[in-house]
């Protein structure tokens, strides 16, 4: 099980299990069981997504829609951090804090993203509020409880050491607490991005302008699945891209400490 | 100056009728440049003891002072080297030491200059940007030490320093120590397991009871390393085969073994 795998062998691994994957699904796709019109071919996908590419369909290209809806995701995504993480190392930090917020942040959190659709629909009509609204709601819980974690178990002997050496306490908490937790903060921002961006199509579904969420919302409207799949498949791919790119800064960290597996 | 003293010092945890006594009736003054080592067994209230002067905890009962005041919180006169190094993982070794001087506002350069000879006085020079987890522990714990002697401290904590460490680097650093407290003299309060590392080190050895901690007994060593010219001697092995030496050790063993078969009684 805990044999070592090179990265190498893990791409290739990788590629395997997609290839499997677009395989079965072409077989399905032309075995006539399920209508084309219900589950197009990879192929029909493929061709689909490289025409959306340069042709504008409801309004924009596609990197046009990728682009609107990140930005949108960048806004609501930045939110939730920069609030979240404060808070959480806050919440980690003070026990009287912690005692207050934390009932009612345990409770909220278990209201997921699209069910705020409505108020964000009624606060902020077609504008940008509403989708960054969604965004922040996914994409606040984990900041906040990664920065909770990052600080509640900071080695206590750290606290003591910066004690001892004179570290007055406002200083303690950028001293210790904040780069003790950058790990867990770290990983609390790969689930929150994660989340944040599985909330978008959910949002979209209420700013009929722009975005992967509109463009499916169209496809689904002109019954062009392949529309639908080709949202689908940009969502997956950026999605990937920015899980990457944080793993990539999480091991980057995690080496810096001698941390790293 | 680092005189520290015990006035009756009681340490309850939990509430005070019927909590935890974990130190009682605790008189012990120890001098200005003294080496004072504390054994005794597992759960006695050792580092109890230093981080009463540490200031991490207040006693219940009685006073912990030094230079005749009061401690209530930790501060950079009393610093402590723990057991398990304490650095800061995310800080290289000069940045570790550095931040102590940095809390003082120590000028820069001066700040340099020392962080300079510590380094150099602990055999740390080629180490100074690299960081903790890249270090064996008998370094990371060179560090600790350094960081704690830069600040010139009146009094140096020492719980179980060298615990954590094998046996060859253990006697290299206690040799060490040594040197460092013959080059610097400071009052050091030493916490140890092991009763050779007591009577190479310290001047006076405090042997405790187990818990409620009390003072068992307190050896004299100094008199006996001077009369004997322990010092006439490098290597630590050949201290230890002194028959005076030996003479001690066996002396606080037989101490200590009482403490322990009290527990089954
Ligand atoms: N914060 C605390 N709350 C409750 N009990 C405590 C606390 N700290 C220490 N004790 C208890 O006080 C007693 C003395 O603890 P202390 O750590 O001083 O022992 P020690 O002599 O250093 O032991 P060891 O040699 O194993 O390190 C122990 O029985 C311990 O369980
Ligand atoms: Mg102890």
């Amino acid at each position: 099980m805990n044999k070592r795998i090179s990265f190498r062998q893990s791409v290739l691994l990788g590629f395997g299990g997609l290839i499997l994957f677009i395989g079965l699904w072409h077989g399905l796709a032309i075995s006539g069981l399920v209508p084309r019109v219900f589950l197009p071919s990879p192929l029909e996908v493929y061709d689909r997504f490289t025409t959306l590419l340069d042709r504008r369909f409801a309004g924009a290209t596609l990197l046009g829609h990728m682009l609107a809806s990140f930005e949108r995701f960048a806004y609501g995504f930045i939110l939730a951090a920069v609030v979240g993480i404060p808070l959480g190392l806050l919440m980690g930090w003070y026990r009287l804090l912690d005692e207050i917020v934390s009932p009612l942040f345990d409770a909220l959190r278990f209201v997921a993203p699209i069910a705020w659709v409505p108020f964000a629909a009624l606060w902020f009509g077609t504008g940008i509020g509403g989708p960054i609204m969604i965004i922040f709601a996914g994409a606040f819980p984990p900041c906040v409880i990664n920065a909770y974690r990052g600080a509640k178990f900071v080695d206590p002997r750290l606290i003591e050491a910066a004690n001892m050496l004179g570290t007055p306490s406002h200083r303690v908490i950028r001293e210790v607490l904040v780069p003790s937790s950058v790990p867990s903060i770290i990983s609390g921002l790969r689930v929150s991005a994660g989340l944040g961006w599985q909330s978008l199509v959910g949002a979209e579904l209420i700013v009929a302008s722009a975005g992967v969420g509109y463009l499916m919302v169209q496809g689904q409207a002109n019954i062009s699945t392949t529309t639908v799949m080709s949202g689908m498949v940009a969502i997956g791919l950026v999605g990937l891209a920015l899980d990457s790119s944080l793993r990539l800064a999480e091991r980057v960290i995690l080496r810096k400490r001698g941390l790293e597996n | 100056m680092g005189v520290i003293q015990f006035k009756n010092v009681g340490k309850v945890f939990g509430p005070k009728e019927s909590g935890f006594v974990a130190l009682k009736d605790i008189n012990l003054e120890i001098a200005d440049k003294e080496f004072v080592a504390i054994v005794g067994p597992s759960g006695c209230g050792k580092t109890t003891c230093l981080r009463l002067v540490a200031g991490f905890d207040n006693p219940t009962d009685g006073a912990v002072m030094v230079d005749g005041t009061p401690i209530k919180r930790p501060g950079p006169n009393r610093a402590v080297v723990f057991q398990q190094f304490a650095l800061f993982p995310w800080k290289s070794v000069y940045d570790n030491i550095d931040i102590g001087l940095r809390n003082l506002n120590v000028p820069k350069a001066e700040r340099q200059s020392r962080i300079a000879a510590i380094l150099n006085l602990m055999n740390l020079e080629p180490y100074a940007e690299h960081f903790p987890h890249q270090l064996s522990g008998g370094m990371q714990q060179r560090v600790a030490i350094a960081r704690a002697y830069v600040l010139d401290p009146d009094v140096l904590l020492m719980d179980e320093p060298f615990g954590a460490l094998d046996a060859q680097t253990r006697v290299v650093m206690q040799e060490e120590l040594v040197r460092l407290a013959r080059k610097n003299p400071r009052t050091v309060l030493f916490i140890t397991h092991a009763v050779e590392e007591a009577v190479y080190l310290a001047d006076r050895v405090v042997i405790m009871t187990r818990a409620p901690g009390r003072i068992k007994e307190v050896l004299d060593i100094a008199s006996i390393r001077k009369a004997e010219d322990w010092d006439s001697h490098e290597k630590i092995e050949d201290v230890m085969d002194l028959e005076s030496f030996v003479h001690l050790r066996t002396q606080i063993w037989r101490s200590l073994r009482e403490e322990k078969a009290d527990q089954h009684a």
